[in-house]
């Protein structure tokens, strides 16, 4: 591991300032993933400015019948908490698929929001990959690609985002609120994270030195009927190949509202839009979700090994919308 | 350059200047020369360094120590008290829950802290209704919540008989 400096600040502006005043540098919450990253040589702070106990670590209600989790809330905090668990147990749901007890311990919102691909290229310091270093290729193109991206990739970059959390949290159109060195400022989640066109290297639209605060879950009349489902290789502790984020709305056999986001298969959590139109005011039958679900994967481009995913994301987002509608 | 920390490792106050890169694995093992957490694989993915960190299990290979500053730290070695083993670890005797026994310290700290997780409310993976406030330690329920702790022997077959029979006759501490 390169050698860096350790910081402190007193508070959330102190340690803006102290990022903003360093050429390179990160801010350390959980350090589940930027820990591991800084081992393998991925990521080489000149500095890491500890924010572990500046931001918030509660999760207040809202007047608006929301909820604000403070970005030092751990994961393990999160699934666990009462309020999300009754309004909002897609988010639990999600957080509970991922990592391990220890891991979720440790995590924090902000670092989750945060954590960087799982792509073995991105991990493979002997690889070219344009993601951990610009301009030299991405080896996954021809590579063994069968876990990568099939939805809004490039030829720069296949890599898929690899949070739970955050597919919860953007079928629930949560707010990320940051402070940075131009201010205070709210972005929703939808808009924090990038496709990687031309720059894999950037995963988000923050600037250097902008911190997440906070995350902010608005209300929504149907998200207690909500739930993730989230397939990988194994039965526990692993990635997801593909999940699905779902609530749904249904009244007299009829979807009147839906909110949907999929995991695993592009560089941000996806969110199933074209789905949700579909579903609209469709009836409560199997094969409205399935026309729903084949509506957002029409302009899914496989690679050579992850064909797969494209029915399989058919299937888990029929699934899952056929266990909202059924109260199962 | 090195940097001043103290920590409170199974009830003793220690005081080390560290690296900032120093794990608090490598602080424990190599610097206090405290071996019950174990490096396995150094990423968090096997468990085998688990303990206690403020009261939670946390993988101490993921975690730096000057970020931990003024922590209570409590290892396999730390869960004893008065000479007498914790009613996990007496288990895991009894079973025969290990072979090697390399990744045993780590299970029994894991153990320890996911009884006190489950008997705090907090819902698995598996559980069917993550709005219960209570939920039973089935098989599978332990499995689930010990899934961060990998044993090369596949001991498992007795890991998760030595922790139910715990979580059935005794509370955690």
């Amino acid at each position: 591991m390169k050698p860096f400096r350790y910081e402190r600040a007193g508070d959330v502006s102190g340690a803006v300032a102290t990022l903003a005043g360093e050429r390179t540098g990160e801010f350390l919450a959980g350090g589940t993933n930027l820990v591991d990253l800084m081992k393998l040589d991925i990521v080489q702070p000149d500095v890491l400015v500890d924010v572990r106990r500046l931001t918030s670590a509660e999760i207040e209600d809202l007047p608006d019948g929301g909820l604000r989790i403070g970005a030092a809330v751990t994961n393990s905090e999160l699934a666990a908490d009462a309020r999300v668990r009754s309004r909002y147990p897609v988010l639990s749901q999600a957080l509970l698929s991922g990592a391990s007890g220890q891991l979720r311990n440790l995590a924090t919102t902000g670092g989750n929001l945060l954590q960087r691909t799982r792509c073995a290229y991105f991990y493979d310091t002997t690889t070219p990959c344009n993601k951990r270093e610009p301009g030299t290729g991405c080896s996954a193109l021809e590579g063994c690609n069968s876990g990568h991206a099939i939805l809004g990739a490039s030829r720069h970059c296949v890599a898929t985002h690899p949070s739970d959390m955050a597919v919860a949290m953007t079928a629930l159109d949560a707010v990320v609120r940051t402070q940075g060195p131009a201010g205070e400022r709210e972005t929703p989640i939808t808009g924090l994270y990038r496709l990687p066109g031309q720059e894999p290297e950037r995963d988000t639209a923050l600037e250097h030195a902008e911190l997440i605060t906070a995350v902010d879950l608005p209300p929504l009349e149907f998200s207690s009927n909500s739930r993730y489902r989230k397939v990988r290789e194994r039965a526990s502790y692993a990635f997801a190949l593909v999940s699905v984020a779902a609530a749904l709305q249904v009244r007299d056999g009829v979807v009147l509202d839906a909110r949907m986001a999929l995991g695993g298969v592009a560089h941000r959590p996806w969110r199933a839009r074209k789905a949700e139109d579909v579903l609209r005011g469709a009836p409560v039958i199997e094969e409205s979700f399935r026309a729903a679900a084949e509506a957002e994967l029409a302009d899914a481009v496989p690679l050579r090994d992850n064909a797969y995913k494209v029915p399989l994301a058919v299937n888990v987002m029929t699934r899952t919308l056929l266990d909202l509608a059924e109260g199962r | 350059m090195d940097v001043g920390i103290t920590l409170n490792v199974d009830g003793i106050q220690q005081r080390i200047a560290v690296d900032p890169r120093t794990t608090l694995l490598d602080a424990l093992r190599e610097r206090l020369g405290i071996y019950g957490p174990k490096k396995g694989c150094d990423h968090g993915q096997c468990g085998a360094c688990t303990v206690l960190l403020d009261g939670i299990r946390a993988n101490s290979c993921l975690a730096l120590a000057v970020a931990h500053d003024g922590a209570e730290i409590i290892t396999a070695e730390g869960l004893a008290e008065d000479g007498e083993l914790h009613p996990m670890q007496r288990s895991f005797i009894e079973h025969d829950a290990f072979q090697c026994g390399y990744c045993t310290p780590g299970q029994i700290v894991s153990a320890v802290g996911m009884l006190a997780e489950a008997e705090a409310g907090w819902p698995s993976h598996v559980t069917r209704d993550i709005s219960a406030a209570k939920v039973p330690l089935t098989d599978e329920e332990i499995r689930e919540r010990m899934s961060g702790n990998l044993c090369r022997c596949g001991a498992y077959a007795n890991i998760v008989p030595a922790i139910r029979e715990t979580a059935e006759t005794a509370r955690p501490r």
